[in-house]
């Protein structure tokens, strides 16, 4: 479905580019290099990066993780849930339904924030990515900084939102 | 040589894997396969589209809009764009790293990866729909407040 629509772009861009080929040959010529030196760059890092993910995925299967979140509750869960969002992939809203299910497990709200926000910021893929092109110094601060900010946002949702008022599941199951 | 380092760790891993397991490192060679053929498109028309922009993109736009001239209100424009925008973080990492050649400010670089990352306009309903309004708006409010000051201590970190 999505590569579908990837492809859909992908042959209008063909167009576009033919298009401004057309009228200015230098221009096209200039997204082509760009674009090609973006690829590159990203291909001397992709390959290895989703190898390690595959690898992971096949040694520590879903069942695995799923069982270890459903067994571990309170603090441990918690630490679990943090352990296994930063080596998931996928954006944050793949996490909305694991979080939702921690949360009916008797997870708190505390330890659902933090989950949510070390899920969709803290993935050791994505610091191999920000290494490569923002470099060690600036990955790594960002990395140390974002988790006392995690800690933080946390604690004051934790204020804001009673549990009385709390998020309650708007679907039944 | 940070690839290469990623190169060989993920060629030792697949060796240690082949030792233990024939099927297991099969398997993960798979999982590389098939998320590979399913991110390439997409990859490639993402990064085509960036090859657009940054042909197109006057020159002085960056330096005046998140340059490092354009103090708190290029910082909060970068922030409000990473906040909006839906676009993996492999991708955004080298456009950041673009922009940063071009002048961006740093301070605006980090406001923009962590609004990516954390704050999400377009998810938002979703959110609301597994965890309440008053929990979706909150965590959100404040990724964006604590991207800022990530943001600021940064800019001061690495002068």
């Amino acid at each position: 479905m999505k590569s579908k629509a990837g492809f859909v772009i992908l042959a209008l861009l063909t167009a576009a580019t033919a298009l401004v080929y057309a009228i200015r040959a230098d221009k096209a010529l200039s997204i082509l290099v760009v674009s090609k030196d973006y690829l590159l760059e990203m291909l001397s890092i992709l390959p290895p990066v989703l190898i390690l993910c595959g690898l992971f995925d096949a040694w520590v299967p879903k069942q695995t993780v799923e069982r270890l979140m459903r067994e571990s509750s309170g603090a441990k869960g918690a630490f679990v849930a943090l352990l296994l969002g930063t080596v998931a992939m996928g954006p944050l809203y793949a996490a909305f339904p694991i979080g939702r299910s921690l949360l009916k497990k008797g997870a708190s709200l505390f330890n659902i924030a933090v989950f949510l926000c070390v899920w969709a910021s803290i993935k050791i893929p994505m610091i191999l990515f920000e290494i490569k092109f923002l470099g060690v110094r600036f990955a790594l601060l960002r990395l140390a900084l974002t988790i006392p900010a995690i800690l933080i946002i946390s604690g004051l949702l934790k204020l804001a939102v009673p549990a009385s008022s709390g998020p309650r599941p708007s679907t039944g199951e | 040589m940070f690839a290469a380092t990623l190169w060989i760790i993920a060629a030792a891993g697949l060796l240690v894997s082949l030792g233990k397991s024939r099927e297991k490192t099969r398997a993960a060679l798979l999982f590389f396969v098939r998320s590979f053929s399913s991110l390439a498109p997409s990859i490639l028309a993402i990064i085509w589209t960036i090859g657009f922009i940054l042909t197109f993109l006057p020159s002085g736009l960056i330096l005046n809009t998140i340059g490092r001239d354009s103090g708190i209100a290029g910082i909060v424009i970068a922030a409000v764009f990473g906040s909006v925008v839906l676009m993996p973080a492999f991708i955004a990492f080298p456009l950041a790293a673009s922009f940063l050649r071009q002048g961006a400010d740093i301070r605006a670089i980090a406001a923009f990866v962590t609004t990516l990352v954390m704050v999400g306009i377009l998810t938002a309903p979703l959110e609301v729909k597994f965890f309440g309004k008053r929990f979706a708006l909150w965590r959100n409010s404040l990724s964006f407040v604590l991207a800022l000051v990530i943001a600021f201590v940064m800019g001061i970190l690495l002068k």
